[in-house]
């Protein structure tokens, strides 16, 4: 198969000038501000949802549902919160996407802002991404000065504010109550739902809270429509995706692809295949918290309906990919590391349980471990599975049960060596 | 001592303005990142001053700001190291990159800072940029495939008061530069 589309997305990736606003206009930027305020807010929504936009931020929420959720009539603002908070390990997307052409992603935001009578939308960007709030910060003003953002959006006399804030290194935050709680100056923590976010979120008003680059899908859906948006992707995941692709690839980077695209297609022919002409072994198809597949699953569509079919999930769609002389239980021990130290601390399952897998893990990979260890391993990862306050714990549960369900042999032998069947094979292969 | 006061309370009082009125307490993060830029770490004297601004106690302020890792709430050095080794990073050499941190910055594993107080490292969870792994920032500005040869150099670099070139955008000289730019009050300008 041979991967042939028109980008949408990306298009503009090779034209430096996009990111300034006369570039981007000059690319028929802000047409798609200008059609929405041309329509009633219930057409707004209602385009968005034929389009069958999903959230592209992992849960993969029907995005124009969520702006329909919205209560008009409760007397308080209702308010737009944009999640870069983009941190879900192996991630980039968003990154590359806001580098490349900022308006696209404010102007999205200013859709949704009218598509639910918002006032002021507040835009969340890790603080690691200090550079990109530099350039976002830049676009905003722009726009502003253009009057596409202000008190008087291109000229019709609807208020748009936009209030960038920067976050300070704290993965819960893309968690969407977290980075409301956040944005209020509290500690990044889940809130209990209901109340949902769309009746009560930031500061205890309506709140529709988007991702980067769901909302960089909009402004086309308004100005080409629902149908077009649909010309690409499956039935059930329409449209286009980001992929990342990192680890033991030739040409790691992020790639735009037709959902519905098997991963064969992205390892092959945009990552350039598994590095060195080594063999696959396993990857993530959305990032470190969704559950990881093997050489099997090549041919794996990479859509929302197909990665739930094999066991796993579409997640961010960052593709991790380890080859044959990398050691599961060592990749496995980072990425649960990853979750003990992100624990918010809220719930016991998340912050008990990730640091004793950890502790298991470390005492696996390191040569220490024990018949015994393997079962407590599968005890901790259905324990920690959907029995946490939010989902930041099924990650680390992900984690734990794929890598043991895919490969028990190697946790095994682990166990049989007492200590890492790979660690003195890479040593040489790093030396020489 | 008292941080806010002079040009930093009106910094400050900037700050407080982008958010309602009645919703204040919102600044407590660019306002951490402020007394970050004043003191190159965030005292006590600082929380205690926010507390203040935003009528929360002290122990509210210090909740916020021991939950997040871009405030240091201990002392650092000029420059902040930081080295991602996450999967992605891992995957690409990141953890020999990591070690070459310590030993060039000469801060001990576990210290908060080098002798000479001009390096904190940190090890990182995954810097959004898995594309050029392994990633490292220098005063949070990213440094692109950096091999253990190169975080040699961009040390000995900095030790010599040479501020190395970012991989994407302009650089920030220090901790406390790329704090003040962190807190939304810095002009930046173009790379």
């Amino acid at each position: 198969m041979s991967l042939r589309f028109e980008p949408r997305l990306t298009r503009d990736w090779d034209d430096p000038s996009v990111i300034g606003l006369e570039g981007y206009v000059a690319k028929g930027g802000y047409q798609g501000l200008s059609k929405a305020l041309a329509m009633t807010d219930a057409d707004i929504v209602e385009v968005v949802k034929s389009s069958g936009l999903r959230g592209r931020g992992g849960a993969g929420f029907p995005a124009g549902m969520k702006w329909g959720f919205v209560p008009r009539d409760t007397g308080k603002p209702t308010y737009v919160v944009v999640n870069f908070d983009e941190s879900e390990p192996g991630t980039c997307n968003n990154r590359e996407l806001v580098e490349r052409d900022p308006h696209r992603l404010l102007e999205g935001m200013a859709i949704a802002a009218l598509a639910i009578g918002c006032e002021t939308a507040y835009l969340y960007v890790r603080g690691e991404y200090l550079w990109q709030s530099v350039v976002l910060e830049r676009a905003i003003t722009e726009a502003y000065a253009a009057g596409h953002l202000g008190p008087d959006v291109q000229g019709s006399g609807k208020r748009i504010d936009a209030v960038l804030h920067r976050g300070a290194g704290a993965y819960i935050c893309g968690e969407e109550t977290a980075l409301l709680n956040s944005l209020e100056g509290l500690r990044g923590q889940p809130r209990l739902r209901p109340p949902f976010p769309a009746v009560e979120g930031l500061f205890a008003s309506p709140t529709v809270i988007n991702n980067v680059e769901t909302l960089m899908n909009v402004p086309d859906i308004l100005v080409r429509g629902a149908d077009w948006f649909r010309e690409l992707g499956t039935e059930k995941s329409p449209g286009t995706k980001m992929v990342t692709v990192s680890g033991k690839v030739e040409r790691p980077g992020n790639f735009e692809v037709p959902l519905g695209t098997p991963f064969r297609v992205v390892l092959e022919e945009l990552a350039g295949g598994v590095l060195g002409g080594r063999t696959l072994k396993a990857w993530t198809p959305g990032g470190s918290s969704t559950p990881m597949l093997t050489a099997g699953h090549l041919d794996v569509r990479l859509d929302y309906e197909s990665l739930a079919e094999a066991g796993s999930m579409l997640g961010t769609a960052a593709i991790m990919v380890m080859d044959e002389t990398d050691c599961v239980v060592d990749c496995a021990t980072r990425m649960v590391r990853f979750y003990a130290h992100e624990s918010c601390g809220k719930c016991t399952p998340c912050r008990e349980g990730s640091w004793w897998a950890t502790r298991v893990l470390e005492r696996l990979e390191d040569g220490q471990g024990q018949e015994a260890d393997l079962p407590i391993m599968r005890d901790l990862g259905t324990n920690l599975m959907f029995r946490a306050f939010c989902a930041l714990a099924d990650g680390t549960a992900s984690v734990i049960n794929s890598s043991l369900q895919h490969f028990p042999d190697e946790y095994e032998e682990h166990v049989r060596l007492g200590g890492c069947p790979f660690k003195v094979e890479h040593l040489e292969e790093v030396s020489a | 001592m008292t941080v806010f006061e002079g040009p930093v309370r009106s910094d400050a009082d900037s700050i407080l303005a982008r958010y309602p009125e009645a919703h204040r307490r919102s600044a407590v993060m660019p306002l951490l990142y402020l007394a970050q830029s004043v003191e190159g770490s965030v005292t006590r004297d600082a929380l205690r001053e926010i507390g203040a601004l935003l009528g929360i106690t002290t122990a509210e302020v210090e909740g916020v700001a021991s939950f997040y890792t871009m405030f240091r709430l201990r002392p650092t050095g000029t420059h902040v190291i930081s080295v991602c080794t996450n999967l992605a990073c891992k995957l690409r050499g990141a953890e020999a990159v990591f070690e070459e941190a310590h030993e060039a910055s000469g801060v001990a594993h576990g210290a908060e800072l080098s002798d000479d107080g001009l390096f904190t490292v940190h090890e990182e969870e995954c810097l959004g940029v898995c594309d050029f792994a392994p990633a490292v920032q220098i005063n949070f500005c990213n440094h692109d495939n950096v091999t253990p040869e190169r975080m040699r150099e961009l040390v000995a670099g900095l030790r010599a008061g040479e501020v190395p070139s970012p991989a994407r955008g302009p650089a920030f000289d220090s901790f406390r530069a790329a704090s003040r730019a962190l807190a939304g009050l810095e002009e930046v300008p173009s790379a």
